[in-house]
C-alpha cells in the first residue's frame, strides 16, 4: 500500500485540509470498527505511540495516536493557531507546522520569492521528514487558493520544491479559484503568477471556483429547508455535513470546505480502499492528461444529499451519473456537454457493478463529445467502500475544453489591471520579482488558452482516420 | 507432465485463481467415469498438471503470482485458502507496493528488469518442483501496466531461460471502451512484443464475454467475478485431461505441446481463439438436453460465422473459397464474413463423445488452401462431465476470427498516435517513438497474414 502526503498551504488550504483529515477520520471511523491500524489508514495517517514519542505503530496493531501525514504551512498564524487548539489538535504535531506572523499581504511574489527564500530550508525538512515515515511514498497532494498571497506564492514554490526534490513523486494540485467579485483586489495578478508554476510543475491540478462551491452549498440548503415532502435529506449524507470525525462545531466556510475535502476523499478512496477495478492515484495522471501541460481536470461529485426515504435505488444510480454531465454539478462554472473532452475519469464508490458502469457510459456517451482521437477516452475506478451515509458515489474528473472560459477570464481580469500597471509596484519592490515575470506569466496562459481553443475547434468535426502504414503483400 | 502458471497483474491473478478453482472441482467429480481407477487416474493427471501436494496434503497450485500493488494478491492467496481445497504456495508470490499506473512502459521498462531476478527465481523454483515441466502458461490483460508491461517482458525472459519449453498466454482483451483510455497503446505493444517471444497467444475479449454473462448466463448485474469465472470455465475444459486420439488410453501427456502442435504450425499464425458450448446458467442447465449432432451443428456455424456464442448466429454463412480482394485493407470485416481457419481442435467432454460425428470440422473448404484439412483439425475427447455440463464442446481456433478486434485495436492506437497523445509518458521510461512504430507494423503484418488467409 502506497502512502500520500498532504501540503496545506496558505488560510484556505489550511481549511480545507482541516476538513479533509476530519472527514478522512469519520470514514476510517465508519469503515473500521475494531480500532486495528490497518493499510487503509496508513496511507494517509501514521500511527504513533505517544508514550514512547518514537516509531511507526506496526499494521494491524492497535491504534495509539493516529498523526496526519501532513505539512501545515502559512504565514500568519491565525489558522493553524486556532487548528491547534481545535479538536484536530492531536492529528498534527508542533513539528509538521510552519508559520510566520506578517503574512504574505495578498501578494504573490511576497509568498514565492520572500518566503520561499526564508523557509525552503525549513520546508524542505518537514517535507523529508513526512517522506521518511512513508514506506511507499506515492503522491503529494497540495492544497492552496489562488487569490491570496501565501496560498497561491507560496503554495507553487513548495510545488517547484516538491519537483526538484522528489521528481518521482506525483503532484495533485487543488487549487480554489477566486470569484470573479473577489476582495482581494490582486487576486488576478497572484492567480495569473501562480497558473504558470502549476502548468510547468504539477503532474494534475483539480480546479475549484469559489462561486460554484457557494452555489452548491446553497442549493443542498434550499433543498434541506424546502419543507417538501419526501424531500427530506438524510443528515449524514450531504457533502457539507459537517459531521466530522472529532469535530461538530460548524465554522464559516466549513460547508463549502466539505465539498473540496470530499473531492479528496473520493479521489483517494481507491488508493486506501479495495475495489473490483482499482484505480490506483498514478493512473489519473496515465489515462487523463494526452499533453503534457494539459492537465487541468475539471472535477464533478454526486449525488450532493441522499433523501431519507430509499426509493427505486437504480434510477438513482442512473441519475448520479447524468448529474455528473450537468452544469450544476461542477465544481467550476464550466459546462462540458457543450465543450470537448479529451479524457474523462469515473471514479465510483459504493455497492456499483462494472455493468452499472457500461451501461451509463453507453447512455451519456451520445451527448458528449470526445477528441477524434479518444473517441473512448474513460477511466474507471470501482471502489467497493461507498462514503458515510450514501449508498454509492461519483466523482468525475474531465480534461475538458471547458476550462477555456475559465482561463479566458482569468487573463481578462489580469490584463484589466496590467494595463494600468496598477499595484505593480508592490510586486516590483520584491526581490527577485521582475516585470519579466508577469510577461512570461500571461504569455504561458495566454498559450495554454491556445491549446485548448485548438482542440476545442476540432470538436464536432469528423477526423479523416490516420493513413495506416501498408504492408508489401 | 506439469504446467507453470504465471499470474500477472490484477486481471491475470483473478482469472488464475477462478481457473484453479474451476480445475479443482471439476476434477473432484468424477461424472461420466464408470470405473473408480477411470476416476482416479483423472484427478491423478489433471492433479499432476496443475497442483503440487505439501505435506499437510492440500494441493498447492504450480503458480507464481506476480502483481506491482498488494491489495489482488493478498485477496486472491486469502480466497483461495479459505477455500479448504486448494492454496497457492506461501511463498509464490511476488508483490510490490505501487502498481504501474496503467503504463506499460512502467512495466516493461522499469518494473520489469528491476524485479527479473526475483521474479524468475519464483518461476524456477516451480519449475524445479515439477517432475517432467510441459511449459509455462501466463495469464494477462493487455490493457494496463502490470500485465501487460510486466507480463511482456517476464515472458521474453522465460523464453531466454527456457529456450525449448513451451510458452502459451493468455491475453485479456479489454471493453473496446472505458477501462484504460492508453489501453490501445499497451495492446499494441504488448502484442506486438508477445509475437516475438510467445509460441501461442491465447485470446479473450471481455465484450464478448460479458456478451455471454448476460445473454447466456442470464446475469444482470455483471461483475468481474462473473466475467472471470466463464474465462475459467473454457481455459479448463481446454487444459483438463484428455485424449488425443480415438484409440488413446492414454490422456495426453503434454496440454501446452499438444496445444501448439495441432494449431500453431507457422510462426506467423499464432493467435488463438476460444468458442465453446453449451453455456448457461446453473438453472437452466438442470432443465436442459443435449445431443451431440446440434451441439456440433451449433458449434460449427459459431466457427464459419465467427460468432462467439450460441445465439445470433448468422445462419447464411457458408464455407466457400476465400477470395482476399485487394483494396480492403483497414476494413476487413466488412468483405469477410466466411471465417477461414488456419487450424482448429475441438475438445469434446461427456457422454457419448465416440459416438460425436465431427465431420462438419474436417471439410477441406473450411481452411486454408496450404493446410490439408487432417493436418489442421484435431479432436480431443474425454467421457468425464465437465464442470456440471453432461456434454460440452470447445473449439480452439487459429482463425481469422480476431482479425476485426485485433484491426480495431491497432487502428484506435494509430488513431492516437497520429497526434502523439500520451506518448510522453512513454518516452518517460525509455519508449521511444520508433518503438511504437515497429510495434505498429509488426502488428500490421499480423493483420495482413491473417487477412489473406
Amino acid at each position: 500500500m502506497t502512502q500520500s502526503i498532504v501540503v496545506q498551504v496558505g488560510q484556505c488550504g489550511n481549511q480545507v485540509g482541516c476538513r479533509f483529515w476530519d472527514l478522512a477520520l469519520r470514514e476510517h471511523a465508519h469503515v473500521n470498527k475494531k480500532g486495528i491500524y490497518d493499510e487503509a489508514l496508513s496511507s494517509f495517517f501514521r500511527n504513533v505511540d505517544t508514550r514512547t514519542s518514537a516509531g511507526e505503530g506496526i499494521r494491524g496493531g492497535k491504534i495509539s495516536s493516529l498523526k496526519a501525514r501532513a505539512v501545515l504551512i502559512d504565514m500568519e498564524e491565525g489558522v493553524v493557531n486556532e487548528i491547534l487548539q481545535g479538536p484536530l489538535r492531536e492529528v498534527f504535531d508542533s513539528k509538521q507546522l510552519i508559520t510566520d506572523v506578517s503574512g504574505s499581504g495578498n501578494n504573490w511574489a511576497v509568498g514565492h520569492k520572500v518566503y520561499g527564500c526564508t523557509y525552503r530550508e525549513q520546508i524542505v525538512e518537514n517535507l523529508r521528514k513526512a517522506a521518511e515515515h512513508c514506506d511507499c511514498l506515492q503522491c503529494f497532494f497540495v492544497i492552496h487558493s489562488m487569490g491570496g498571497g501565501t496560498g497561491s506564492g507560496l503554495g507553487t514554490f513548495v510545488l517547484n520544491l516538491l519537483e526538484d526534490e522528489f521528481p518521482e513523486v506525483y503532484r495533485i494540485v487543488t487549487s480554489v479559484y477566486p470569484s470573479a467579485e473577489d476582495d482581494v483586489i490582486t487576486s488576478p495578478y497572484n492567480s495569473v503568477l501562480a497558473m504558470r508554476e502549476l502548468t510547468e510543475h504539477a503532474d494534475c491540478v483539480l480546479p475549484i471556483e469559489n462561486q460554484s462551491l457557494v452555489d452548491i452549498v446553497n442549493k443542498i440548503k434550499q433543498m434541506a429547508y424546502s419543507g417538501k415532502p419526501g424531500a427530506v435529506i438524510k443528515q449524514d449524507s450531504t457533502i457539507i455535513s459537517g459531521r466530522g470525525g472529532v469535530s461538530s462545531l460548524e465554522k464559516p466556510f466549513d460547508a463549502m470546505n466539505n465539498i473540496v475535502a470530499n473531492l479528496l476523499l473520493n479521489l483517494t478512496s481507491s488508493a486506501r480502499f479495495e475495489g473490483s477495478l482499482n484505480m490506483d492515484l498514478n493512473e489519473i495522471a496515465m489515462n487523463l492528461v494526452p499533453f503534457p501541460r494539459l492537465h487541468y481536470l475539471v472535477p464533478s461529485l454526486t449525488p450532493l444529499y441522499t433523501l431519507a426515504d430509499v426509493n427505486i435505488p437504480s434510477r438513482r444510480l442512473d441519475q448520479m451519473f447524468t448529474d455528473a454531465f450537468s452544469r450544476d454539478h461542477q465544481l467550476i462554472h464550466a459546462d462540458p456537454k457543450h465543450s470537448l473532452y479529451l479524457a474523462c475519469a469515473l471514479m465510483v464508490r459504493g455497492n456499483v457493478q462494472v455493468s452499472d458502469l457500461r451501461r451509463n457510459i453507453e447512455r451519456l456517451k451520445p451527448s458528449l463529445q470526445f477528441v477524434s482521437w479518444n473517441q473512448e477516452g474513460w477511466k474507471t475506478g470501482l471502489c467497493s467502500v461507498p462514503p458515510v451515509g450514501h449508498s454509492h458515489s461519483l466523482l468525475a474528473l474531465a480534461n475538458n475544453t471547458c476550462i477555456k472560459p475559465t482561463l479566458v477570464e482569468l487573463k481578462d481580469r489580469f490584463m484589466r489591471l496590467y494595463r494600468k500597471k496598477a499595484h505593480l509596484h508592490h510586486y516590483l519592490n520584491v526581490d527577485g520579482m521582475e516585470q519579466a515575470c508577469f510577461t512570461e506569466a500571461v504569455s504561458s496562459l495566454t498559450s495554454l488558452i491556445g491549446e485548448y481553443e485548438q482542440l476545442d475547434a476540432t470538436k464536432g468535426l469528423l477526423a479523416a482516420e490516420a493513413p495506416r502504414l501498408n504492408i508489401a503483400v | 507432465m506439469s504446467v507453470v502458471t504465471v499470474q500477472l497483474g490484477q486481471c491475470g491473478n483473478q482469472i488464475g485463481q477462478e481457473l484453479f478453482k474451476a480445475i479443482g472441482d471439476d476434477s473432484s467429480s468424477g461424472q461420466g467415469l464408470c470405473s473408480e481407477g477411470q476416476k482416479q487416474a483423472y484427478a491423478a493427471c489433471s492433479q499432476e498438471r496443475f497442483f503440487f501436494l505439501e505435506q499437510s496434503g492440500v494441493p498447492s497450485a504450480r503458480a507464481v503470482l506476480i502483481d506491482m500493488e498488494p491489495k489482488v494478491i493478498s485477496q486472491t492467496m486469502a480466497t483461495a485458502a479459505k477455500s479448504g481445497r486448494w492454496k497457492y504456495g506461501d511463498q509464490s508470490y511476488f508483490c510490490q507496493k505501487q502498481g504501474s499506473g496503467n503504463n506499460w512502459a512502467n512495466g516493461f521498462c522499469a518494473h520489469g528488469p528491476r524485479h527479473e531476478e526475483a521474479v524468475l527465481d519464483l518461476v524456477r523454483r516451480e519449475a524445479e518442483r515439477c517432475e517432467r515441466l510441459a511449459g509455462f502458461f501466463t495469464m494477462m490483460s493487455v490493457a494496463g501496466g502490470t500485465g501487460s508491461g510486466m507480463g511482456t517482458y517476464i515472458t521474453q525472459c522465460l523464453r531466454d531461460t527456457y529456450p525449448h519449453s513451451f510458452l502459451l498466454n493468455q491475453v485479456t482483451w479489454p471493453y473496446s471502451t472505458g477501462e484504460v483510455i492508453v489501453q490501445n497503446y499497451n495492446s499494441v505493444l504488448t502484442l506486438s512484443h508477445l509475437y516475438q517471444s510467445s509460441d501461442a497467444i491465447l485470446v479473450h475479449e471481455n465484450d464478448t464475454v460479458h456478451k455471454i454473462c448476460s445473454q447466456l448466463m442470464n446475469i444482470k448485474h455483471i461483475s468481474f467475478q462473473d466475467v472471470n469465472k466463464v474465462i475459467a470455465h473454457q481455459l479448463g475444459s481446454v487444459l483438463q485431461p484428455a485424449y488425443t486420439s480415438a484409440v488413446d488410453t492414454q490422456y495426453s501427456r503434454n496440454p501446452l505441446g499438444d496445444l501448439m502442435s495441432s494449431l500453431v504450425c507457422h510462426p506467423e499464425y499464432k493467435l488463438l481463439s476460444l468458442r465453446n458450448i453449451p453455456q448457461m446458467s446453473d438453472s437452466s442447465l438442470e432443465y436442459s438436453v443435449f445431443a451431440w449432432p446440434g451441439l456440433l451443428k451449433h458449434l460449427r456455424q459459431m466457427l464459419i460465422a465467427n460468432a462467439k456464442m450460441e445465439e445470433g448466429i448468422d445462419w447464411q454463412v457458408r464455407a466457400s473459397q476465400s477470395r482476399p480482394s485487394t483494396g480492403q485493407k483497414g476494413n476487413p470485416s466488412k468483405h469477410l464474413r466466411f471465417n477461414t481457419s488456419l487450424a482448429n481442435l475441438l475438445i469434446l467432454r461427456g457422454r457419448d463423445v465416440y459416438s460425436a460425428d465431427t465431420g462438419g470440422f474436417a471439410e477441406p473448404l473450411l481452411y486454408s488452401s496450404w493446410l490439408p484439412a487432417e493436418v489442421a483439425f484435431n479432436t480431443w475427447r474425454s467421457p468425464k462431465h465437465f464442470n456440471r455440463y453432461e456434454k460440452s464442446a470447445t473449439l480452439v481456433s487459429n482463425s481469422q476470427s480476431l482479425l476485426k478486434p485485433l484491426d480495431s485495436i491497432v487502428g484506435k492506437a494509430w488513431n492516437m498516435f497520429a497526434s502523439r497523445a500520451y506518448v510522453h509518458q512513454y518516452t518517460k521510461f525509455g519508449i521511444s517513438e520508433e518503438d511504437f512504430l515497429d510495434s505498429f507494423t509488426t502488428l500490421e503484418q499480423v493483420i495482413s497474414s491473417y487477412t489473406h488467409l
